[in-house]
């Protein structure tokens, strides 16, 4: 680049507009710009699975962000460009619809989460959630439940167990489930409730003791995706979209410890 | 406006951190701006790096290693286990330690400048009317030194109420123990319950104006006394 800099120099300010604008539009019709999309953090390990594959699959690049549902509400907005929302609940996606942001028939649940309550020692959770009761530990790390569903569905498990107002003051809050898992992973918090995607891997713990809350302990996890304004007139949203409800995608989410 | 009640605690937390936190650091950070303007030490140079690393570290940084010092493998953690005060994250003393850490360099920095700024004379003509250097220190040093003891706390009062990677990261978000304004903010922002971020996000601009003000008052001051 540094010869074009150099050239640069030479030129008269009108030519030197003209020749970057030239330059731009040759690099936008040589390579189609990627497709941008924003994914529940949650998500990133089997996101980048499945991205790899579209990529091979289809020729389409993505370019994928990781970061808060709540977080891309309001970038989105105020104007982010990105063309897919992988949210990381059903509510958002729906009210990004309703405020003429988003598609709404494009809305689809593309995983379901699994809470877990895992501890990094061995033999410390036990299998049916009534190690709970025992009350010996110090701290319970869960995620943010007014901002994160799997915060949300740990409290309901609590409440559902009759242990929410007695483990309250064991409480600690994390922004979101990958910081509730931190926690834990640090020992900070003896245990928390945390995704089995952070936990499992090809449907087995890596480490420490943990229990898979049954589903019917919360109300569904649901993750849902939809189709952005600016993504309206890019082939390659759509063919998102489609790749993730296709079996290939579904097995990969699911290795990855999420329900489908 | 119904989620509002929960700023007041949080303004009161925040308040309560940051006076402490800059009290605290004036003590701690006074011996050492005294010894960093004085030594010739082979030690100064790294020493004076190591006490700015704050400045420059991601607050995500700062966060994630206090947090792992503190917590039950740290040696912070061992410490205050063995001494029978348990771990010290998630709590307000894990905080405080926090921001002691994170502020240090607003408030070591001023106070050295000013120490520096005073030169060897007034030492110096101390010692000759025999002054010990103790005396010295409290009786010449310190009082000319004030302008920038002032910086120092009003900056890392001001810093420590603007922190918030380090609180995300080892606070836990527990009312009326850890969770602070830029925190509630955060929350309010996350939870979109934008008209209460906006009222207390704006607040908090009105506040770091207004320290920043104040601030800019006391250098017109200082240079007036110097001049």
């Amino acid at each position: 680049m540094s010869w074009l800099i150099l050239r640069l120099g030479f030129m008269s300010r009108k030519l030197r507009i003209i020749w970057l604008g030239l330059l731009s539009l040759a690099s936008l019709t040589l390579h189609a710009a990627p497709l941008q999309v924003a994914v529940a953090s949650n998500f990133m390990g089997p996101m980048n699975a499945v991205a790899s594959v579209f990529e091979r699959d289809t020729g389409h690049k993505l370019q994928l962000s990781f970061g808060a549902t709540g977080q891309f509400y309001a970038q989105i907005r105020n104007g982010a460009p990105f063309a897919i929302l992988l949210a990381a609940d059903k509510e958002t996606p729906l009210k990004l619809a309703r405020e003429g942001l988003a598609v709404e028939a494009t809305a689809f649940t593309y995983a379901k989460g699994r809470l877990v309550l895992w501890s990094k020692r061995a033999n410390f959770v036990d299998n049916d959630g009534a190690f709970l009761k025992s009350e010996s530990f110090t701290r319970l790390a869960i995620a943010n439940p007014k901002l994160a569903p799997y915060g949300a569905a740990a409290l309901e498990t609590l409440t559902k167990l009759g242990l929410r107002d007695r483990i309250a003051p064991k409480i600690v809050e994390a922004a979101n489930i990958a910081q509730s898992f931190q926690f834990v992973a640090s020992e900070n918090a003896t245990l928390g409730f945390v995704a089995m995607s952070q936990v499992y891997e090809r449907g087995k713990l890596k480490e420490g003791s943990a229990w898979l809350v049954p589903t019917s302990f919360h109300s569904p996890i649901n993750q849902d995706a939809i189709l952005l304004n600016p993504g309206k007139d890019q082939p390659a949203a759509l063919a998102l979209l489609n790749f993730l409800k296709t079996d290939k995608a579904k097995t990969m989410i699911r290795s990855f410890g999420y329900d489908l | 406006m119904n989620q509002l009640s929960d700023a007041w605690p949080a303004i009161a937390l925040t308040l309560q951190l940051a006076s402490l936190s800059s009290a605290l650091l004036l003590v701690i950070a006074t011996p050492i701006a005294w010894w960093l303007s004085q030594t010739s030490s082979a030690w100064r140079k790294p020493i004076a790096a190591l006490i700015t690393l704050p400045l420059v570290l991601p607050p995500t940084v700062l966060g994630f290693y206090i947090l792992i010092v503190l917590g039950p493998k740290g040696w912070i953690g061992q410490l205050t286990q063995s001494l029978g005060l348990g771990v010290l994250s998630f709590s307000f003393t894990g905080l405080l330690i926090g921001s002691l850490i994170f502020s240090l360099p607003f408030a070591v920095q001023p106070i050295q400048y000013a120490f520096e700024a005073i030169g060897k004379r007034p030492l110096e003509a101390a010692a000759t009317l025999r002054a010990g250097p103790l005396d010295a220190f409290f009786s010449v040093a310190l009082p000319l030194a004030k302008p920038g003891l002032l910086t120092a706390t009003v900056l890392s009062f001001a810093h420590t109420v603007g922190e918030f990677g380090v609180v995300l990261m080892i606070g836990g978000n527990i009312p009326g123990q850890t969770r602070v304004v830029s925190t509630q903010i955060y929350g309010y922002v996350e939870s979109m319950a934008y008209e209460e971020a906006h009222l207390l996000s704006a607040g908090m601009l009105v506040f770091s104006f207004l320290v920043l003000l104040a601030l800019g008052q006391l250098k017109t001051r200082r240079d007036k006394v110097l001049t």
